[in-house]
């Protein structure tokens, strides 16, 4: 009974909160750039606007084009809603492992960019085509990184991985290390953030998400933006689940210990959404036949990370 | 029984087809007759596995074949799996047929050869004897040969039906050398003597060199994989759907008999070598397929993707053996045949659905294409469940089985060997490369082909098939769904196929029959039926919300696309353009990828030309190589034709002169 209780709450809790994080990530860039920026609730008055505008559809569009937003918000949703942030405890936690997340998420991009290629309009067949290059090689990334994590903890589960470090058995290691570094880098891709996409970028020739979701409009688009906000959500708590899950409540360990883990969980976003905004003032966006290279360097951290593994253990 | 009859059934088929060629119902009835006796195999099949606890293997003796050996059949459970794997998509081409062959412009060169070329391939399944074995397995090619030459006035097909016949003929070879070598000095050619006396040091590495030699070359491993994507697609598309979907499978058991029934002295290294070959062909398969234009060639290139795939999970099923893993050879091997299952599925569906394409628009050149989603609703909907189901994407069948090859890969580091510890994670990236491609070339095949808005007007006027051909896709869309849903059933039923094998059963799902944990209960799970239940939940609550606090206003109006929308259909994405991102970064080394751009001077009306040039690295440096060897020696050769009696005369000479010496030599 009490899983179902977490996991239902959890439900709410990612989709409640993707906005603030979002938010907040703007609030620091505005500061950093020397304006006052919006306040973090922002993002949740944009989406409720969005709701109440009329959805304008192409005349070429066809139906698969009105429903992928619903379908790519809820391939994302229910990612969020399988990983657990807070507490271990919950109904849905096993349904899906690292590979099923990846997996929930190459539904929402794969649809994405059928709906980019839709309309029939070169952006749109541009953005799409741009998105399945870097999810192309951001994919492969984030497999090897959970492969390194199999090594390491014997179990693809977020939960279990979780426990495993909880329990004190992995020190620091040069693999963790490695592994964190290429997901950092495969987070920042998928959800495209500077250097690899531009998300408020104006200028159509460099979008790459934008460029798909540019015929959309009213409640369609404020699916898209909210599936966004979401995804970086899911990447943070899955950054913070894996390599610093200290806080989050195990199986079994009561309502009082959730309650500490939903403070340390909103707290390690709070500074990761920061980091993730001081980041993205510091560096400049890259071309995009560049992406290649960076995407390609997580793949080898990411490689090398599992043979690290095992050149430690002969040494 | 059954099998026995169904046999005959399609043995007189063909003869009637041929028959009653002049007929013009004889076409849908051959084709229905087909359906009947595969679902009667399909039936046979299933009832045995069913009952398969009994422990009775049904073998039969029948008095025909070589002058001292009898010709033996024999039902067991692999046979029995790979029955059913066959016949649903053969049963599926029957009724696809019925509407299609009426679309080719020779159908009395298909008909009589679809039964043949079923008796051939099930033959292969049943047989106990190496003679069985070879000559079903030659009926098999021959037939498809014949169905690939269907179309004998289009020079491509030509082309592709002679490349297919040299690499057929090459295979065969090999697997007849193999059997040689099981067979042994004592000359034991049936299967129950092979097995009591098992090939074992370098004669069992022969055979397994062979083996992947002359199954490999069938089902398209790299780099015996050059005739498929020629041969594939330029058969009628549910004859391709046959070679593509079945035929390869077919191969696949061949290689699956030999390496883990018949020779099971396989060594880890071998298995690691299998590994290796299919992470190339995965990787090289999809990234051809991402380059390719013609619909029905990207289906067969990524055939050769799936194919690796599977060879990747029997590689480590073979390692894992060696090293005493049994559990995770055995996971690895269910594995293996999950994804063929399912491969066989949606790849005969995607042929469907590019045979549907091609039969209402005649067009097969993906930048000819394009909007067909509104005017093929039903072909569009089938085409877009197989596209997610090869991609793997949850809650399909292709990620069940894909999870459980990586389930399987990540566990290969177990084999406490530097080269399995090293070499897994190689493969890991190869196999997840090849993963993420796949979703691209299917974004890239589904899209510019439906969506987006007609390139040309026979794609404009595009309508969907009949009936028939309509359900062919369903049906095969349907069971892609429900072998996703419920994976553990059917990883339950391919233990049970898998267990006689590797002598050790999957351990049954720890956590219930929902979640799919084949390892441990801690080691992972997945549970496809709880993430669509609660996707569902998830669905109905977000329309809810969306409908309830927002507007439902909707308008048409034209494309935005930022303020300056372009009429010309043309200036939509192409195919090419689509993947000219990933090929400017791999394809330029891997296939020597060359783009050129003419611009006309200023000033000048003339067009603007793109051109691309591409080198398959495989055919210009292997094969060509090979030619030109063959046609230096046969050079060499034709010397000798034309010399003067003197000469001859000469040659038989010192020709005497060397054997006399040879047994002088051997004498002394």
């Amino acid at each position: 009974m009490i899983p179902l209780l977490w996991g239902i709450l959890h439900t709410w809790l990612v989709v409640g909160f993707a906005p603030f994080a979002v938010g907040l990530v703007r609030l620091t860039k505005a500061r950093l750039q020397g304006r006052r920026g919006a306040s973090p609730l922002q993002p949740y008055r944009d989406l409720w606007r969005l709701l109440q505008k009329e959805s304008v559809i192409a005349d070429s569009a066809t139906w698969l084009f009105r429903v992928s937003p619903y379908l790519v918000f809820v391939a994302v949703w229910l990612a969020a809603t399988i990983l657990p942030t807070v507490t271990t405890e919950m109904v849905m936690t096993p349904a899906a492992d690292l590979i099923a997340l990846v997996a929930l998420l190459g539904v929402a991009r794969f649809f994405t960019a059928l709906a980019g290629l839709d309309v029939g309009t070169p952006f749109g067949g541009l953005g799409a085509s741009r998105e399945m290059f870097i999810a192309s090689l951001a994919e492969p990334a984030m497999l090897m990184v959970i492969f390194s994590l199999s090594v390491l903890a014997h179990t693809t589960s977020p939960a279990h991985l979780v426990a495993f470090v909880l329990s004190g058995h992995v020190g620091l290691e040069v693999s963790v290390g490695l592994a964190l570094g290429a997901l950092l880098m495969v987070a920042i891709a998928e959800n495209g953030r500077i250097p690899i996409d531009n998300p408020t970028t104006h200028l159509e020739l460099t979008m790459v998400h934008e460029a798909m979701i540019l015929e959309y409009s009213g409640r369609h688009l404020a699916l898209m933006e909210a599936a966004a906000m979401v995804r970086l959500l899911l990447f943070l708590s899955m950054i913070i689940c894996v390599f610093f899950p200290w806080g989050i409540a195990l199986p079994g360990s009561g309502p009082l210990w959730v309650l500490v883990g939903l403070g340390a969980w909103t707290l390690k976003i709070a500074v990761l959404a920061i980091g993730l905004g001081l980041f993205e003032t510091m560096i400049a966006k890259m071309r995009i036949f560049r992406i290649a290279d960076f995407l390609g360097g997580a793949l080898l951290l990411a490689l090398l990370a599992i043979i690290f593994l095992y050149v430690s253990e002969a040494v | 029984m059954i099998i026995g009859s169904a046999m005959a059934a399609l043995l007189l088929l063909g003869v009637l087809a041929v028959a009653g060629r002049r007929l013009h119902a004889i076409h849908g009835l051959i084709h229905a007759g087909c359906i009947v006796v595969s679902l009667a195999l399909v039936f046979d099949g299933a009832s045995y596995l069913m009952g398969a606890a009994q422990g009775q293997i049904p073998a039969i003796t029948l008095p025909f074949g070589l002058p001292w050996m009898s010709a033996h059949f024999r039902l067991d459970s692999l046979s029995a799996f790979f029955l059913m794997v066959i016949n649903v998509p053969a049963a599926l081409a029957g009724l696809y047929g019925i509407g299609y062959v009426h679309h080719l412009p020779d159908p009395q060169r298909v008909t009589p050869l679809m039964p043949l070329f079923l008796f051939g391939m099930n033959g292969v399944l049943i047989a106990d004897d190496a003679f069985v074995f070879l000559v079903a397995w030659e009926f098999m090619s021959l037939a498809s040969w014949l169905l690939v030459l269907s179309d004998h006035t289009n020079a491509q097909a030509r082309k592709a039906a002679s490349v297919y016949l040299i690499m057929a003929a090459f295979g065969t070879f090999c697997l007849l050398a193999a059997f040689g070598l099981m067979a042994g000095a004592g000359g034991i050619y049936d299967f129950a003597g092979i097995r009591a006396h098992p090939a074992a040091g370098l004669a069992a590495a022969a055979v397994v060199f062979l083996a992947l030699l002359g199954a490999g070359s069938k089902a398209g491993l790299v780099p015996l994989h050059v005739w498929l994507p020629l041969a594939h697609p330029a058969a009628p598309s549910h004859v391709s759907a046959l070679m593509s979907g079945v035929m390869t499978k077919v191969a696949l058991y061949g290689l699956i008999r030999i390496l883990f029934d018949l020779c099971p002295a396989v060594g880890w290294e071998w298995g690691f070598v299998m590994m290796l070959v299919g992470g190339v062909t995965a990787v090289l398969g999809v990234f051809h397929a991402l380059m390719e234009r013609d619909l029905k060639t990207i289906l067969a290139y990524s055939t050769v993707e799936n194919i690796g795939i599977v060879v990747i999970a029997l590689g480590l099923a073979a390692a894992f053996r060696d090293h005493g893993e049994m559990g995770l050879a055995a996971l690895a091997l269910v594995a293996a045949l999950y994804h063929l299952l399912n491969h066989s599925l949606f790849k005969s569906l995607l042929f469907f659905g590019a045979g549907a394409v091609i039969s209402a628009t005649g067009r097969r050149d993906l930048d000819s294409l394009g909007g067909l989603f509104n005017r093929m609703p039903v072909t569009g909907v089938c085409f877009l469940i197989g596209s997610c189901a090869i991609s793997a994407l949850p809650p399909l069948n292709g990620f069940v089985s894909e999870w459980l090859v990586f389930q399987s890969l990540f566990h290969g580091p177990t084999v406490a060997h530097w080269a399995m510890r090293f070499g897994v994670p190689v493969v890991g990236v190869m196999m997840a490369l090849a993963a993420a491609f796949a979703a691209s070339c299917f974004v890239r095949a589904f899209g510019i082909t439906f969506l987006g808005r007609p390139r040309t007007d026979s794609a404009r006027i595009a309508e969907d098939p009949p009936l028939t051909m309509q359900l062919a896709m369903a049906i095969p869309a349907m069971m892609c769904l429900c072998l996703g849903v419920f994976p553990v059933l059917v990883s339950t039923g391919i233990a049970s196929v898998v267990e006689p094998l590797i002598k050790v059963k999957l351990p049954p799902a720890t956590l219930g029959w929902p979640w799919l944990s084949p390892i441990s209960a801690t080691s992972g799970s997945y549970s496809a039926t709880m993430v669509m239940l609660t996707g569902i939940a998830l669905s109905i609550t977000t329309i809810l919300v969306v409908h309830h606090f927002g507007t439902r206003k909707m308008r048409r109006a034209p494309a935005w696309d930022c303020g300056h929308p372009e009429v010309i259909a043309n200036a939509q994405y192409s195919a090419d353009s689509f993947s000219q991102p990933l090929r400017r970064v791999f394809a330029s080394t891997l296939f020597s990828a060359q783009e050129t751009v003419e611009m006309p001077q200023p000033g000048d009306i003339g067009p603007a030309r793109f051109r691309l040039r591409m080198i398959d690295p495989i055919w210009t440096w292997l094969y060509m190589s090979i030619v030109k060897a063959v046609d230096g020696i046969a050079g060499l050769v034709n010397r000798l034709h034309s010399l003067t009696v003197r000469q001859y005369l000469l040659m038989m000479f010192w020709t005497l002169v060397l054997l006399l010496l040879i047994v002088a030599g051997r004498q002394s």
